[in-house]
């Protein structure tokens, strides 16, 4: 315990009480108490008056102004006068600073406790608005489609180009070398069961199909979600602290047309591009496993995976991956206009995208595989 | 701590003590010279302002002041002490005594108030949750925002905002306060509200505090040593009280600026 201060108590005439205040009073390791002054009050009742004596204080700083601010609250509730002329010039200056501007009233927050019923509530109505706004941006959105179809959207060719680059060619070394590994791991664990069997040649199929219908467009989906999904997010949404989008609402320019159509476009265009490219990177990965760990011929899986593969699998991926583009477009540009105006905003409308993204695609896959196969595709 | 370490009633404006000393300054951004040859000192308690046409690097004087920035050449001094001379450690003890206010408030919106002024109390003192939670009631007290230490800065206007940075930066009772712009942004009444707090703060705190602005009101209100630098000359034209400058400067173009091109 560091006492670089001193305090002591003297009654001065009737009534009065002298607090002489010595030493150092600096926030160093913890502040001055007021609990000897409590019990000094309680052991000497009928005082009226206080005042200070700072003749061999050596320094001070926020320290003593929170002491003072303590002892005004005590000699308040016991209705002592306080009398601050013993004090030094500053301090009087600011305890005055302190207190000039009152509290609020009703500014302070309520700290009670919410019960669980009204938080349950409070969620649920949460809930519902916030499907009714998303709703409303899915409206708003096709109908800048609509805009766009009729030649009217304001709108930047030049955004879109640069928005397909970002998603489309500069995602294919990700796209590649997770479609790859994913291919790999497909033909590990299908060759291991089909070897039993005496049927790994089937393995061509089960990769090319498997990639086909399903996980190339999944991967890229998830891909897409956690890259461009984000990155839209953070982007519209900084744009929303900087108050730009603002800027472009009062020009009369629809952020929708100008901010979210080139994004959501792009990513619809590149989501199937991109598929295909997984389709192949995984069949390679396929390839590459087969060659290596199970003896299979490369003109052997090729022409197994030719012959399994059909156009109508090939079809029933990119229909998934067009979908897949939609809701992570969507996802993405929906936080990211939302979003708030601060930092932390900005970092929860990015998980937010990313999050929401992923779960979208895998209800959306639950959904398209009932669906096709009651089509019988 | 010095300056707020006075014995009380101590008079501390008697004696010139220079309190931070610029020698032979040369900021760069790579190879690109912002200004050079920089030289002046502040007196301990001045009001110091940094003013100059846009762009002319006031606010990387700032930067190269408090540490954010290094020195292409020359030396920041505090107390005769050379702050880029100094190691990490070394430097840490200087910053501790300062305390800036910066143009776009620069709080951070994860936190409420309250946090953001206990954070630089939770860095540098051994103080408990409950201390630092009344110091920082105090800070917001001394700034006219009691009651307000549960709000995100996001929920706050932007006076309300500048007026936490300032809790903010005297939540350690700096030596010295470094103000980026206070009043940008500020409708003139809350601007000169904002000045009367600086200049009551210096009054009571006693600390040094220097000011990058070109508002003329403010300049002439509570500056008391200034400096001027010229963005096409890359150095600094004049230094002193500006309102000493304004009445009797030769040079063109700082006459212009301290009488808004009026006279």
């Amino acid at each position: 315990m560091d006492d670089g201060y001193q305090l002591s108590f003297s009654t001065a005439g009737a009534g009065g009480l002298q607090i002489t205040l010595a030493g150092s009073w600096e926030t160093r390791h913890h502040l001055p108490e007021t609990g000897r002054l409590e019990s000094w009050l309680d052991s000497h009742p009928g005082i009226q008056q206080l005042d200070f004596d700072c003749t061999a204080m050596t320094a001070w700083d926020s320290a003593l102004l929170t002491f003072l601010v303590r002892v005004t609250a005590i000699a308040g509730k016991n209705n002592i006068r306080v009398e601050q002329s013993g004090l030094p010039d500053g301090v009087q200056r600011l305890l005055h600073l302190a207190s000039a501007v009152p509290e609020r009233k009703g500014a302070r927050r309520s700290a009670g406790k919410v019960p669980f019923l009204a938080r349950v509530g409070n969620q649920a109505t949460a809930a519902a608005g916030s499907a009714t706004e998303a709703l409303a941006f899915l409206g708003e959105a096709t109908l800048s489609l609509a805009r766009l179809v009729c030649g009217k959207a304001q709108f930047r060719w030049s955004d879109l180009w640069l928005t397909v680059q970002q998603t489309g060619a500069q995602a294919l070394g990700i796209v590649a070398l997770i479609s790859f590994l994913v291919g790999m791991i497909l033909a590990y664990i299908g060759a291991a069961q089909l070897v039993n069997f005496g049927a790994t040649m089937y393995v061509a199929d089960l990769v090319g199909i498997g990639m086909a219908r399903a996980m190339g467009a999944m991967m890229t989906g998830i891909i897409m979600a956690g890259r461009t999904g984000a990155a839209f997010a953070a982007q519209l949404g900084t744009m929303q602290v900087n108050e730009e989008i603002d800027a472009l609402e009062t020009l009369g320019i629809s952020s929708m047309d100008f901010l979210v159509l080139p994004r959501m476009l792009a990513l619809i265009l590149m989501m199937p591009l991109l598929t295909l490219y997984s389709d192949l990177f995984g069949i390679l990965g396929g390839l590459f496993v087969s060659v290596t760990t199970f003896d299979i011929g490369i003109m052997e899986y090729l022409h197994r995976t030719q012959e399994a593969v059909k156009v109508r699998h090939i079809m029933v991926g990119l229909t998934e991956a067009s979908v897949y583009g939609v809701l992570v477009a969507v996802a993405g540009c929906y936080q990211g206009i939302k979003c708030g105006r601060s930092s932390s905003a900005v970092g929860a409308a990015a998980t937010s995208a990313v999050v929401s993204g992923i779960l979208l695609i895998v209800i959306a896959t639950a959904f398209l595989t009932v669906i096709f196969n009651v089509l019988g595709i | 701590m010095s300056a707020l370490s006075e014995p009380a009633g101590a008079a501390t404006d008697n004696v010139p003590d220079v309190h931070v000393e610029v020698r032979d300054l040369t900021m760069a951004y790579g190879s690109f010279v912002v200004q050079q040859d920089l030289t002046f000192s502040i007196q301990r308690g001045d009001i110091f302002i940094i003013m100059g046409d846009s762009g002319c690097g006031k606010s990387t004087l700032l930067r190269h002041m408090v540490g954010l920035k290094q020195p292409a050449k020359g030396q920041v001094l505090y107390e005769g002490r050379d702050f880029w001379a100094a190691d990490p450690l070394q430097r840490k003890d200087f910053m501790r005594n300062f305390g800036m206010s910066y143009q776009g408030s620069a709080l951070w919106s994860s936190m409420t108030l309250a946090e953001n002024i206990a954070l630089p109390l939770q860095e540098y003192t051994d103080l408990n949750a409950a201390d630092i939670r009344e110091l920082a009631q105090l800070k917001l007290a001394l700034v006219g925002l009691a009651g307000f230490e549960d709000y995100y800065p996001s929920e706050i206007s932007g006076g309300m905002k500048k007026r936490v940075g300032l809790a903010r930066a005297i939540a350690l009772d700096p030596d010295i306060l470094y103000f980026d712009e206070p009043s940008a942004g500020l409708d003139p009444i809350s601007s000169r509200l904002l000045d009367d707090l600086i200049l009551e703060l210096r009054e009571s705190l006693g600390a040094t505090i220097v000011i990058v602005t070109h508002e003329l009101a403010s300049i002439f209100s509570i500056g008391n040593n200034s400096v001027f630098l010229d963005a096409e000359k890359k150095t600094m034209t004049a230094s002193g009280d500006p309102r000493h400058l304004r009445d009797t400067s030769t040079d063109p173009k700082i006459h212009r600026f301290l009488t808004r091109g009026e006279a």
